[in-house]
This record gives C-alpha cells, structure tokens and sequence, in this order.
C-alpha cells in the first residue's frame, strides 16, 4: 500500500505490480542478494522510493539502490544498480 | 475486460467503516482468485486523461469474483479521499493484480502464524483470518491489533466474532484511548506487550506484520531483540514516517 505523497518511502511489496510489468510473474518473493555489501533479502523487504513513473529499490542493509524500474510512456525498464544475485528460495 | 494487465472493476458495495476508512467490494469480470495477503494496484482516470495508481491489500482471498479492499483516508492523498468519501456503487475504476507472493498465507503449513497489525495494516490480515478460519486452522493463529482508538479499528465486529471461542486469539492495542473499562496497557505497542500477547520465539511462529513504516520497523526490531529470527517475521509497509 503506498501513501500519497509525491514518492512515498513504502517497501517491495508495493511495487510488485511495476515488477510484473517487467517479468510478467510476481518476482518480489525471489531473494535479492546486494552487491554492496551482500546482505540476501526478499525483494518485498527492500525500501522502496514509488511514485507514478518509477520505483527505487534500496538494500534495506546498506540503502545502495538494488535497481530502479521506470515508467518509460507504456513501456517499462529496470536499471540494475548493485543487484549481484537474485535467488528463488 | 483487460488491457496491460488492467482489468475493469465496478464498486458494487461501498461500507463506512471508522469514521476516515470505508470497505469497498469490487465486482472485478474474470477475476483469478488470489490468496490471503495479496493486494491489487487500483487505477484511477481522470475525465482529461490524468491516471493515478495506488496499492491496496485485499481483504478478501478466494476465487469469488468480487473482492474487498478497505481504504483508509490519507489527509490530502490524491487517490484515497475519492475511493473513502466519493466513490458510489456503480462506478469504475481499474484493477491490477493479484499482486505480491511474499506477504502471503496459504493452508498447508504446520507452523503457528503470529499476525500483528497497526492502523489499516489490518487489511491483508483480515483477509489471512478469514482464511485460516476456514481452513480450520485459526486456533494456532493469534492476532495483535494496535489502533489509536476503538472507534478506527476497521473490521471490529467480524474481529471480534471470528475469534471467539475456538477461533483466533485476538488481543487489542489501543495507543492513546482505550474503550470504558479498559484495564491493558494504553500507548505504543512496546516488548512487553509482544512478550504477553503473541507466540514465544521457541515456538517458532510465522509472524506476518503490516501498517505504517515507523510501526513495521518498530515491532520487527523488537520481535527480533525478543529472539524471533528474522527469516520468520514478513512484514508489509505502507507510506508515512
């Protein structure tokens, strides 16, 4: 659930709709394991930056930014940050 | 219909159910089912074309075609005031999802399941209540529910009924104003209050914790220091401090 400033600070979980958009499968229950500083956690848990064009995935460990998904007009894309692994518990 | 995903949804019952949060059921055609936990982007248009999306935990769970989502008002939100003061059976909005395969229950597990909810967090726990009371699991099921007052807990009454005798146990929470007769703690849900109401740790619970960010982080950092793993706790934030 997203509060309804201009980017709310919420978690994966909400932005498993943006996520889908990309995969086409729910991918927030995958574990993400963070280059900076390898902590290895469910993408739900993440710290999430959402607005309506984009969303900023952060380590919850460390706050590097994993990735960033971006509205791009009806199209999607995911900008890989410090993401190193993604793992299917 | 559905288009990228959206599918078209019309308000067929709108319920107030605290004095800033109001249920609403949604007839959504095609509707695939989802489980307990999951939740739906809801998108709004604008007569000029102008298109919000939120988030909102499902109250509901189950292959119905209808399904509930409870809003409560954000002070001025763009989205929540038109779905909690303005929207009529009738109307239409879009539905994505089910959405999210993390913050979910689903029967089968043998482990106790410790839910704890603060404010509208209630929402994707409600919908887990309801399921493991129907899979004739709720008597390993607690319920924790922190509210500011007995007036904002949505979902009181089925609360109350479904955890009667037999059902789960329900503790409540109240953090600046208890009902008359009150005789628990009043204030933030602290240690003490996790230690006495929810599982122990050497029980091994699944604990599902959902409300505003400050709350999450608050009682997952406390569960921890209580000595639940962290692997155990799923948690589910919504906006705020």
């Amino acid at each position: 659930m997203r509060a309804e400033n201009a980017a709310s600070v919420v978690d994966g979980n909400a932005a498993a709709g943006m996520l889908w958009d990309v995969f086409g499968a729910d991918v927030t229950a995958l574990i993400g394991v963070c280059g900076g500083c390898g902590d290895a956690s469910h993408l739900a848990e993440a710290v999430v930056e959402i607005d309506e064009s984009a969303a900023i995935v952060r380590c919850r460990a460390c706050t590097h930014t994993l990735f960033t998904v971006l509205r791009d007009g009806d199209g999607v894309r995911l900008v890989i940050g410090v993401l190193h692994e993604v793992v299917r518990p | 219909m559905t288009v990228g995903g959206w599918r078209s949804a019309r308000v067929v019952e709108a319920e107030q159910a605290t004095p800033s949060a109001r249920i609403l059921r949604l007839q959504v055609p095609g509707w695939p089912g989802n489980d307990a936990g999951q939740h739906v982007d809801v998108r709004l248009t604008a007569e000029d074309g102008y298109q919000a999306v939120r988030s909102y935990s499902l109250g509901s769970y189950g292959t119905a075609e209808t399904v509930e989502l409870a809003v409560d008002e954000v002070p001025d939100g763009e989205v929540s005031p038109y779905l909690v003061r303005d929207v009529l059976p009738g109307d239409e909005l879009e539905v994505k999802g089910p959405l999210g395969g993390y913050f979910v229950w689903r029967p089968g597990g043998q482990a106790r399941v410790q839910l704890i909810a603060g404010g509208s967090g209630i929402v994707p726990l409600m919908a887990i209540v309801r399921a493991v009371t129907d899979a004739g699991a709720a008597a390993s099921v607690r319920l924790l529910y922190s509210v500011r007052s007995p007036e904002d807990a949505i979902y009181r009454e089925e609360l109350e009924r479904l955890t009667g005798s037999g059902g789960a146990e329900l503790t409540w929470r109240y953090t600046r104003e208890a009902p008359e007769g009150w005789t628990g703690p009043v204030g933030r849900l602290d240690e003490h209050g996790l230690e006495a109401a929810a599982w122990s740790p050497d029980s091994e619970p699944i604990t599902y914790v959902c409300g505003p960010t400050g709350f999450v982080e608050h009682v997952a950092d406390a569960l921890v220091g209580l000595g639940h793993s962290p692997a155990r706790v799923k948690t589910e934030r919504f906006g705020g401090a």
